[in-house]
């Protein structure tokens, strides 16, 4: 089986501030991986670094083969095109209509970008499709009204289904549930993991309810401090083993001495 | 302990260097105050002369009413074809001086030094300008009033730009979408409102400045203010004055009441 993501000792440092200090790890394409680790140790900084948002210090990331570190403007574009990313704060964009917001998710994917995205401007086949992402996500009868007008579930929904519309291999979701309530982070934590296996797309997802991750994920990786602490398949976790991730020194900003008092 | 815990004294003195702009700032204004010669005798007399020309300009003179009408249409045209054009070229210049959407450093400080010399550059000097370069009449106006759009709308639109949520393009970045289509995604319509804001805040700029614009020459009412001015014609300079009151608090309204239902 071929890797969707391929970190090799990446190193991210903001300033004198380490934040990444060696991560390694492999996702197959196909799996479905949890991410797990206290705030401030380093995750969403890693997520960004998978999209090429970050820059390296060091070590290599490989997106199905790709490395990110040595491709131009041009080949970046191409590897974010095929990854997917759902954000904890949707990110839609606040003035456009649910549908419009859909369609834009194909801009990657057109040479023309925005011109082939455009309510008015789209072919026939980009409307009907982001109508059927809207549909798939439960939000079709919601496809003109403005992120404003949504619950935060329900705009979730509707950033997954402008994942959809991109047609990614990859999905990143960066704590794609934390500003949700129990029930709508539940609902949408099913719809996102019902796609992704549907598609059979490789994904890397961040979470911080460890009963949720073990329901959902193949895999669970526990990073600490900027390091990888876990990694193993969900039928070999120890539950106790998780909650270390959240004890002692998880911060990469934490001083040694903050530790021992 | 007792050293970091002592109440903060009443009254700090104030640096070296406020003192200086203080005496500086008084110096400046008492000499002034000599320099322009005011005295009572000078207010008396300009009082007198007011209710002299008050005398002379009751009641208004509208007998020209056609031309006043005529220079009145051109002086709106000059305000809204310039305003047009104004806001039309700020919005490139915008994104390019605006740290997010600016190509690189060399750009942003190019487009910001354009921006702010048309600002700094008052109307009626850009007007004094573009009347000698293109000659009396409305093309002066026009090209005066679209730079001073530039000064004002351009920052206004930059800032705005500044301001935007990150999550959105960010959101649109990681499709894989090019820098464009990034801009005009999410940057621009995110902005919108707060443009269409500034525009209008424009028009009612320009329309203030194009009624004075005719006064260098450069076409509209103000140059029949000026003939009236100059003829001692107070009671048809009245009438010009009013009919300028009326047109810019109509514009205004209605330009707030647009910029309330959008915001």
């Amino acid at each position: 089986m071929s890797s969707a993501i391929t970190c090799e000792d990446v190193r991210v440092s903001y300033g004198d501030l380490q934040v990444l200090r060696g991560v390694s790890f492999d996702i197959p394409a196909g799996q479905g991986v949890v991410l797990l680790g206290a705030n401030g140790c380093g995750k969403s900084t890693l997520m960004r670094s998978l999209n090429g948002l970050e820059k390296l210090q060091s070590g290599r990331i490989r997106i199905h083969g790709d490395s990110l570190a040595d491709a131009s403007r041009v080949d970046l574009r191409r590897i974010r095109r095929c990854m997917g990313y759902v954000f904890q704060q949707f990110n839609l964009v606040p003035q456009l209509s649910a549908f419009q917001n859909v369609l834009l998710g194909a801009m990657g994917r057109h040479r023309l970008g925005l011109l082939s995205c455009l309510g008015l401007t789209a072919s026939t086949e980009e409307r009907a499709r982001a109508m059927a992402c809207l549909e798939r996500v439960g939000m079709a009868d919601r496809a003109q009204h403005r992120p404003s007008q949504l619950s935060g579930g329900q705009q979730q929904r509707v950033a997954i289904a402008r994942m959809l519309m991109q047609a990614p291999k990859v999905v990143i979701a960066d704590e794609p549930i934390a500003s949700l309530d129990p029930k709508a982070g539940r609902e949408v934590l099913d719809l996102l993991w019902r796609i992704v296996r549907e598609e059979g797309l490789s994904m890397l997802c961040t979470l911080h309810q460890l009963d949720l991750a073990r329901e959902y994920a193949d895999r669970i990786i526990g990073m600490k401090a900027g390091r990888v602490e876990i990694d193993a398949a969900i039928a070999d976790i120890d539950p106790l083993h998780l909650n270390t991730l959240y004890v002692g020194m998880t911060r990469v900003d934490a001083q040694p001495q903050e530790d021992a008092a | 302990m007792s050293e970091s815990s002592r109440i903060p004294p009443r009254f700090r003195a104030p640096s070296a260097l406020a003192w200086v702009l203080v005496v500086g700032f008084a110096a400046f204004f008492i000499q002034g105050l000599i320099a322009s010669e005011i005295s009572l005798d000078r207010l008396v007399r300009g009082a007198s002369n007011l209710v002299r020309f008050i005398g002379q300009a009751v009641p208004p003179d509208f007998s020209r009413a056609p031309n006043i009408a005529d220079a009145m249409l051109e002086t709106l045209n000059i305000a809204i074809v310039g305003v047009t054009f104004g806001c039309l070229f700020s919005i490139p210049l915008a994104l390019l001086s605006a740290r997010n959407t600016a190509p690189n450093a060399v750009v942003r400080v190019l487009a910001r030094f354009v921006i702010s010399v048309s600002r700094t550059i008052p109307d009626l000097i850009w007007a004094l300008i573009f009347v000698v370069t293109v000659g009396l009449g409305p093309l002066a106006g026009i090209l005066a009033i679209i730079m001073d759009t530039i000064g004002f709308a351009a920052r206004f639109y930059s800032e705005r730009f500044e301001e935007v949520q990150k999550g959105p393009s960010e959101a649109l970045t990681s499709t894989g979408a090019g820098r464009l289509s990034v801009i005009f995604g999410a940057i621009l319509p995110e902005s919108f409102a707060s443009m269409t804001a500034t525009s209008l805040f424009s028009v009612e700029k320009a329309i203030r400045s194009a009624v004075t614009l005719g006064l260098v020459g450069a076409g509209g009412i103000g140059v029949e203010l000026s003939t009236a001015m100059r003829l001692f014609r107070y009671d048809q300079a009245a009438a010009i004055i009013l009919v300028i009151l009326v047109v810019v608090i109509v514009f205004e309204q209605i330009s707030s009441s647009i910029r309330k239902r959008i915001i």
